[in-house]
């Protein structure tokens, strides 16, 4: 499919699911094996959850869906383009990942700058940028800071902008890599209700399993590679199997 | 402003030459230095008039003179170089202090010697009214080859990376009980060095990723609306003006 007929096809209601994986496998450079055949399907406006431990291939499948990685072999679609060359700036307008650590996505002297960077990337007038800016930084409870450098934020405010850098870009698709990690409990629950009000389809990875159940109704679970658990978060998060087989734990006292 | 954008040749400030357009700035530093490599080097009072013209510029960017004097420095091989000359240069030759000096030769390292200071004084000035990023939109509003905006851009990007994780090793090093003013443990710093440049490396990867995930297509965007105006280039290249008629004052006077 084409960029201009996948938007006929929204527009008339019968858009592709949002995202739709096929037998990715991927091995890093040194040989290792990080995907092994992953095969999954998000529908448009579901929320789910990525589960898995360390070393799972969380992140190296985060990064197949706008075409950092490319597959060894299977497919990548979202809203039914395939992921690669031809499309790659769409796609990436599509799909905005928060990643793993803030450091890695905040680059510029201040917080609205670094805000501004993607949507004027993906062609928002100069003269809208500041309007998109102030929204994101609005969304994630950061407008007091946005003439900081994001060097001198704390971990948590870090995140929350990391946040707001990809909210401006007004994503389909929100893939979050971990986004409760080295938040207080606070700033973790502001988190939430920030992800609760928005629109957007979301993947998120998170090892938090009660911020799994909060936020996305379906989990899936992925360990060595392959996705190993599909279904509801609470179905999952009630069998005690699944989790001990996959490094997966409750915090202590909770229960379900 | 931290993020170490505020290099260490800027001095913030809200002077009007602070808030001159970069492109102008840019131009008219290029334009002026032309000036003053054209003027013969025999006409003596005129590199006076240069030095004249760039100190009214300091002045109304509020630059202490000390502050440039200081950041000169970065000049002296090039005085080496000139010192050199006399003693090395051809007949004829002057007697001076009982040295037997070439003329050719000190005039050889006058020219270098005052073009060469007029010109990092003239670049300095233009690095210390405009941030690291105002010189690249700068540049790419000038339309320089995208690749040198690019490679311009990512070296700002690597060295923020390089400083922030070579300070947070050192931390992590303290932390451990790592004491650098111990000779013997000169040996950790040194491996830490090298730990720096390849975590740095992948680091500038990894936010290198970050931004292509950001639609980054190796152009740095516009972020604030805003057109130069006639007005401004006409202010801006005042001193260039001055500069031309510095120039051709010289080439009169020999
Ligand atoms: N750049 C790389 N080069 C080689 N191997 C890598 C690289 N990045 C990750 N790996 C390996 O690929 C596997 C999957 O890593 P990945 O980062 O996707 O895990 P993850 O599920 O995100 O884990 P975590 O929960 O710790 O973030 C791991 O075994 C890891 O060691
Ligand atoms: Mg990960």
């Amino acid at each position: 499919m084409k960029p201009a007929e996948v938007r006929a096809r929204e527009r008339l209601g019968q858009a592709p699911p949002s995202l739709e994986v096929d037998g990715l496998t991927f091995a890093y450079p040194d040989g290792h094996p990080a995907l092994r055949g992953v095969g999954l399907r998000v529908e448009r406006g579901e929320r789910v959850a990525l589960l898995g431990p360390n070393g799972a291939g969380k992140t190296t499948l985060v990064l197949h869906l706008n075409g950092i990685l490319t597959a060894a072999q299977g497919s990548v679609r979202v809203a039914g383009l395939p992921v690669g060359a031809p499309h790659l700036h769409e796609i990436r307008r599509r799909v905005g990942i928060v990643f793993q650590d803030p450091d890695d996505q905040l680059f510029m002297p201040t917080v609205a700058e670094d805000v501004a960077f993607g949507p004027a990337n993906f062609g928002v007038p100069t003269d809208q940028l500041a309007a998109r800016v102030d929204a994101a930084l609005a969304a994630v409870d950061m407008t007091g800071h946005r003439d900081r450098s994001p060097l001198h934020l704390s971990g948590g405010q870090r995140r929350r902008v990391a946040l707001a850098t990809v909210l401006a870009c007004e994503p389909e698709i929100l893939v979050l890599d971990e986004p409760s990690s080295n938040l207080d409990p606070v700033a973790r629950r502001e988190l939430a209700d920030v992800l609760g009000r928005l629109d957007a389809t979301m993947l998120m990875v998170t090892h938090d399993l009660p911020y799994a159940l909060q936020l996305c109704p379906r989990s899936i679970v992925l360990d060595d590679g392959v996705v190993v658990a599909d279904g509801p978060t609470r179905e999952l998060l009630r069998d005690p199997d699944l989790l001990r087989r996959h490094r997966l734990e409750l915090p202590y006292g909770f229960t379900l | 402003m931290g993020a170490g954008h505020a290099h260490p040749l800027h001095l913030p400030g809200t002077s009007p030459v602070h808030r001159m357009p970069a492109e102008v700035k840019i131009v008219a530093a290029v334009l002026l230095v032309v000036c003053v490599v054209a003027t013969p080097r025999e006409a003596f009072p005129v590199f006076g008039g240069f030095l004249l013209l760039l100190g009214a510029v300091w002045v109304a960017a509020g630059i202490p003179p000390g502050w440039i004097a200081r950041r000169a420095v970065i000049e002296l091989p090039f005085v080496v170089l000139a010192v050199l000359l006399p003693f090395t240069g051809e007949a004829p030759t002057v007697v001076w202090l009982g040295v037997t000096l070439s003329e050719p030769g000190l005039l050889g390292a006058w020219n270098i010697l005052v073009k060469g200071t007029l010109g990092v004084l003239t670049s300095l000035t233009l690095a210390a009214t405009t941030p690291m990023r105002e010189l690249l939109h700068g540049m790419a509003r000038l339309h320089a080859p995208t690749l040198v905006v690019t490679i311009a851009t990512l070296m700002l990007r690597y060295v923020d990376v390089i400083v922030a994780e070579a300070g947070r090793m050192r931390v992590a090093r303290i932390s451990r009980g790592h004491d650098p003013r111990f000779l013997w443990q000169v040996g950790a710093t040194a491996r830490g060095v090298g730990a720096l440049f390849l975590r740095s490396y992948e680091r500038g990867e990894r936010v290198h990723l970050a931004m292509l995930s950001r639609g980054w297509t190796g152009r740095m965007p516009q972020l604030q609306p805003g057109r130069t105006s006639a007005a401004q280039w006409l202010v801006g290249l005042s001193p260039v003006a001055a500069g031309v008629a510095l120039a051709v004052t010289g080439w009169v006077l020999t």
